[in-house]
């Protein structure tokens, strides 16, 4: 359990450890930084919502279908909300919620290994031996971070997987993991918290010996790291984890019953909510669509049902709650499947044609991007990547793609590895 | 060009005074009369030269007595361990810890240490995933170790491996090592393909499965060719009555070949534009095998016919240059913090290393030295870059990788503990469980571990860990179970016996902080220390605790330095 200091202060107490803990950043940031006003939390914040898709799910089974095709698979397809838009026929209730959100069929991209897929579509650049890049997450975190300056939860969560790393942007701008309970281990610090900040100081002067003795750039990561984490213990805001909080109602709508629902399910919902807490970048993971046997059933029977059900209830909610048009959602997986059904009745990897789907923030909404050919193998028109995509959601936040970051070797790294807008995404 | 040949020439005119003045003192303290640490030394300080960098200075005892047991032994020492190599003489003294550490008085440790980092290699982190099983893998893998079985025979054996994977009752063909492989036979063996390629000979394949690589020389056929190696070996499932898996069973059976001729099986694979090619098994080098795809028999006529394709391919790796390079290259970066190559498992010739010569050197010593791993260590740890302190200078600042820029190992890299190492040491420094041998403690481990572990979603089992500086570690460092049995002050236990050892103060704080740190306070953190004394009134082990508990979660305990 959570342990807030009773016998004095908070305020009393987070002035201790800002003596103890704040090694790098200013100890008065650090102060001004608690005792910021809590009513600013309700000012306007932008925020992006990741669905990472583990695997590499089949975009033409869900989001751009082939009747009749020989590879079109066993699926129909039903209309949608919005207008001449038509998704699979197992995803009914987002069918409801397609005039907030937009598909991209001209996908394509050239990694359909696990890793280097991830990698790219994470950062929008192929890995590369010498410099690690920093994904989504820490990119947008990096960027939005100040909006919400009494933010003390970290700006990047991820839910129920690691996403992928800060790379050159340090360690400051890691993803939080957390796992779809909301149980954040180890929080509970178990003894007085006056002695803890006794503890942290001892802690501090080692720290300043090891910094000092110039051993390279991790042990000042280190410390800002500690800082961080003495605030994440001591902060209310951590109550945003606490999906089991919301009313019934809510619940249901991700499909969260009795039995407490998909950890996708409780991932979306604890996106909402920390969304609303200011956290400006939440990735949600579903893993198992690296379906290389049995795709049809394992799509129609469970895969589906589970995305169909907590992504509805995540779009609606935000837009009933007037946050969807300040959050921007991005559904991708690392590639796509084969247009060819395999001998096991399965789809192999497949990067050169496929599907993403945005929605939100400050996309056009409802519709359909660029589109495949009939046996879905080749996207017809200008083929897009994970640069453009990438471009696209730091525009529809209000990002600046003129921002350019320093690597650690020096050289200058444009944002979204200079990925073009995809125009159609924009009114 | 003449540049080149004066500093040549240079070189050898020192090299010709060593021999001349002092050949004896220069072997017995630079190489310990090694050649091989020699070579080492001489190829990593050419490097120097050319980069115009200077090493820095030489670690300290403690920092490399902590280093040489977090390496080789995967904990700290303890503080007598520590106080016996810093208080000894003897101008041997690290060549003797090191053939204590690889000798028969640590080779529980050592096994377990090295069973853990190649149950990662060979079967990632992922406790769940019911292919394979973890207690099987290690059994092996703890006996290989205990037995230092050569390298080339341990690759054999993974790459070979046939019988049950798992020891349970009513399996008579237990064989541990087939875990290596029981999870990565679907689809034919493509995991198994991509894995034995990229581990046993450093040679990234799994990039062509689907088309020719466009970064490198791979070709799509290379992947095919090296899966059809694969193609005689099943994993059959057994069953319980629960219908979890109760064991795999490795077996290679005649292969017919997907176009039904078993004298000529063949396989097919699908090229982008939808076009079947045909591959026959062929190794990354070119070289053939028989396309039968029968196992070896004698017909009725005495002719002998069939091959094995696992046992081809292993005496085919065996023979390869690549296999010693990758395992070289492996160990390198094990004990350096960084390899010759990024990433350590690609020795494609689109990625060159850092120091081809030390690399190639290295690896045909090994071939010489029947492929034994523990002397491998042994001429690591006792070269030159191994010893250096990991301060920077000024003069060798800019020997900086993670800019991008290829290792010059002209300081030690600091990098932080693996889990494993922490879970380990913090057992160590604080004595709480002297019986870490064993299935026992290595179950108990993997819960401890399983906090960290992050899956991909994906049926290849990627997965990564938290353990990695984040909140989620600091947090574990802070309030965890681990760090509250090691900072406990219960009868008997590591604070208790410190805090009634008699004694001042001074000399207690200086204990914890040689148990922890290998290292003495500064006079900053005596009064740092002496503050705490205070604030605790008279709670002479509370306050004992408060140091131990700031000492653990320094940056300085958590990173080998």
């Amino acid at each position: 359990m959570f342990t807030t200091p009773h016998d004095m202060s908070r305020r009393h107490f987070m002035s201790h450890l800002a003596g103890a803990a704040a090694l790098t950043a200013p100890a008065t940031a650090f102060t001004n930084s608690i005792l910021a006003n809590a009513s600013d939390m309700k000012k306007r914040h932008k925020s992006a919502i990741l669905l990472w898709m583990g695997g590499g799910p089949s975009t033409m089974d869900i989001w751009d279908l082939k009747p009749g095709a020989a590879t079109g698979g066993q699926f129909k397809q039903i209309s949608t909300s919005a207008d001449g838009v038509a998704i699979c026929e197992h995803m009914p209730l987002m069918a409801k919620q397609m005039h907030h959100m937009s598909i991209v069929r001209s996908m394509s991209t050239r990694e359909a290994d696990h890793m280097r897929g991830r990698y790219y579509m994470h950062t929008g650049y192929v890995p590369n031996p010498n410099v690690e890049h920093p994904s989504y997450g820490a990119v947008i975190a990096h960027e939005l971070a100040d909006q919400v300056p009494d933010l003390e939860i970290p700006p990047f969560v991820s839910v129920g997987s690691g996403s992928v790393g800060p790379g050159f942007l340090g360690m400051s701008w890691a993803p939080f993991v957390v796992d779809s309970n909301g149980n954040v281990r180890n929080l509970d610090m178990g003894i007085d918290p006056a002695r803890m900040s006794q503890r942290l100081e001892m802690l501090a002067t080692i720290e300043r010996k090891f910094i000092g003795e110039k051993r390279g750039g991790v042990a000042e990561d280190h410390s800002k790291i500690l800082e961080k984490t003495v605030q994440l213990m001591t902060s209310k805001q951590m109550e945003a984890f606490k999906v089991a909080k919301e009313p019934k109602e809510v619940l249901e709508r991700y499909g969260i019953g009795e039995r407490g629902g998909s950890g996708f399910a409780r991932g979306c919902l604890m996106a909402r909510r920390l969304v609303e807490a200011g956290v400006p970048f939440v990735e949600v993971d579903l893993g198992g669509w690296d379906n290389h046997e049995n795709i049809f059933p394992t799509l129609a029977d469970r895969k589906l049902p589970e995305l169909d059900k907590a992504m509805s209830g995540l779009v609606s909610d935000l837009a009933d709650r007037g946050l969807l048009d300040d959050t921007a959602i991005i559904w991708m997986g690392e590639f796509s499947r084969t247009p060819n059904i395999n001998g096991n009745g399965g789809r192999d990897h497949w990067a050169r044609s496929w599907s993403v789907v945005v929605g939100g923030g400050g996309f056009k909404r409802g519709v359909v991007v660029g589109e495949t050919s009939s046996d879905g193998k080749e996207v017809m028109g200008e083929p897009y990547t994970s640069q453009d995509v990438m471009a696209s959601v730091l525009k529809s936040l209000g990002i600046s793609l003129e921002t350019t970051f320093t690597a650690k070797n020096g050289r200058p790294m444009k944002i979204a590895n200079s990925g073009k807008v995809i125009k159609e995404l924009f009114a | 060009m003449t540049r080149v040949r004066l500093k040549w020439a240079a070189m050898l005119a020192v090299v010709a005074w060593a021999a001349t003045a002092s050949l004896a003192w220069c072997a017995g303290d630079e190489s310990f009369g090694i050649p091989q640490v020699k070579f080492i030394n001489d190829q990593v300080s050419a490097g120097w030269a050319d980069a115009e960098l200077e090493p820095s200075a030489e670690a300290t005892d403690g920092e490399w007595c902590r280093r040489v047991h977090l390496d080789v032994i995967g904990r700290i020492p303890t503080l007598d361990e520590l106080q016996a190599f810093v208080g000894d003489s003897s101008p041997t003294k690290k060549a003797d810890l090191v053939a204590r550490l690889l000798g028969d008085d640590a080779v529980d440790e050592y096994a377990r240490n090295w069973t853990d980092i190649w149950t990662t290699v060979l079967i990632g982190r992922d406790v769940e995933n019911d292919n394979v099983s973890r207690p099987g893998m290690r059994q092996w893998l703890r006996r290989a170790f205990s037995k230092n079985v050569p390298y080339d025979r341990f690759m054999e054996e993974l790459v070979t491996a046939a019988g049950s994977n798992t020891n349970k009752e009513g399996i008579d063909n237990f064989n541990g090592a087939t875990n290596f492989l029981s999870g990565k036979m679907e689809e034919g063996g493509v995991q198994a393909t991509a894995k034995t390629a990229q581990i046993f000979l450093g040679v990234q394949v799994q990039c062509t499965q689907c088309h020719n690589h466009p970064f490198n020389k791979g070709k799509q056929n290379q992947f095919w060719e090296m899966n059809a190696f694969f193609r005689q070996a099943r994993a059959l499932r057994r069953f319980e009555q629960t219908m979890d898996i109760q064991s795999i069973e490795l077996v290679d059976e005649d292969f017919e070949g997907e176009g039904g001729d078993p004298k000529a099986a063949e396989i097919y694979y699908e090229l982008r534009n939808g076009l079947k090619k045909v591959a026959y098994p062929v190794f990354i080098d070119g070289t053939e095998i028989e396309q039968s795809g029968y196992l070896p028999g004698k017909s009725e006529n005495g002719e002998a016919y069939g091959a094995n394709r696992r046992q081809e391919l292993a005496r085919l790796i065996k023979a390869s240059p690549f296999m010693p390079k990758a395992i070289v290259n492996r160990m390198w970066a094990h004990f350096l913090g960084y390899g010759f190559t990024k990433p350590v498992d690609d020795l494609g010739e689109h990625n060159p290393p850092s120091h081809p010569e030390l690399l190639d050197g290295l690896a045909e010593r090994f071939r010489e030295q029947s492929f034994d791993l523990k002397e491998l260590i042994r001429w690591i740890v006792l070269s030159k870059p191994y010893g250096l302190s990991s301060r920077v200078s000024a003069k060798n600042a800019k020997d900086d990788p993670t800019l991008g820029e290829k290792p010059k190992f002209s300081h030690f890299y600091l990098r932080q503990m693996r889990a494993e190492d922490l879970y380990e040491s913090l057992l160590t420094a604080t004595a709480a469980d002297q019986s870490r041998a064993g299935e026992a403690a290595a179950k108990k481990k993997d819960e401890w571990l399983g906090q960290f572990i992050i899956a991909f979603g994906t049926d290849e089992g990627d997965d990564a860990t938290t353990f990695n500086g984040s909140i989620t570690q600091v947090l574990m460092m802070f309030n965890g179970d681990l760090v509250k049995v090691a900072t406990s002050t219960g009868k008997g236990g590591f604070l208790d016996r410190v805090a009634t050892s008699g004694g001042k103060n001074s000399a207690k704080i200086d204990a914890l902080y040689l148990a922890a740190l290998a290292r003495k306070p500064s006079a900053k953190e005596v009064a740092a220390a002496n503050k705490l004394i205070v604030d605790r009134k008279g709670d002479a082990i509370g306050a004992l605790q408060d140091i131990w508990w700031a000492v653990l979660n320094s940056n300085e305990f958590i990173v080998n330095h």
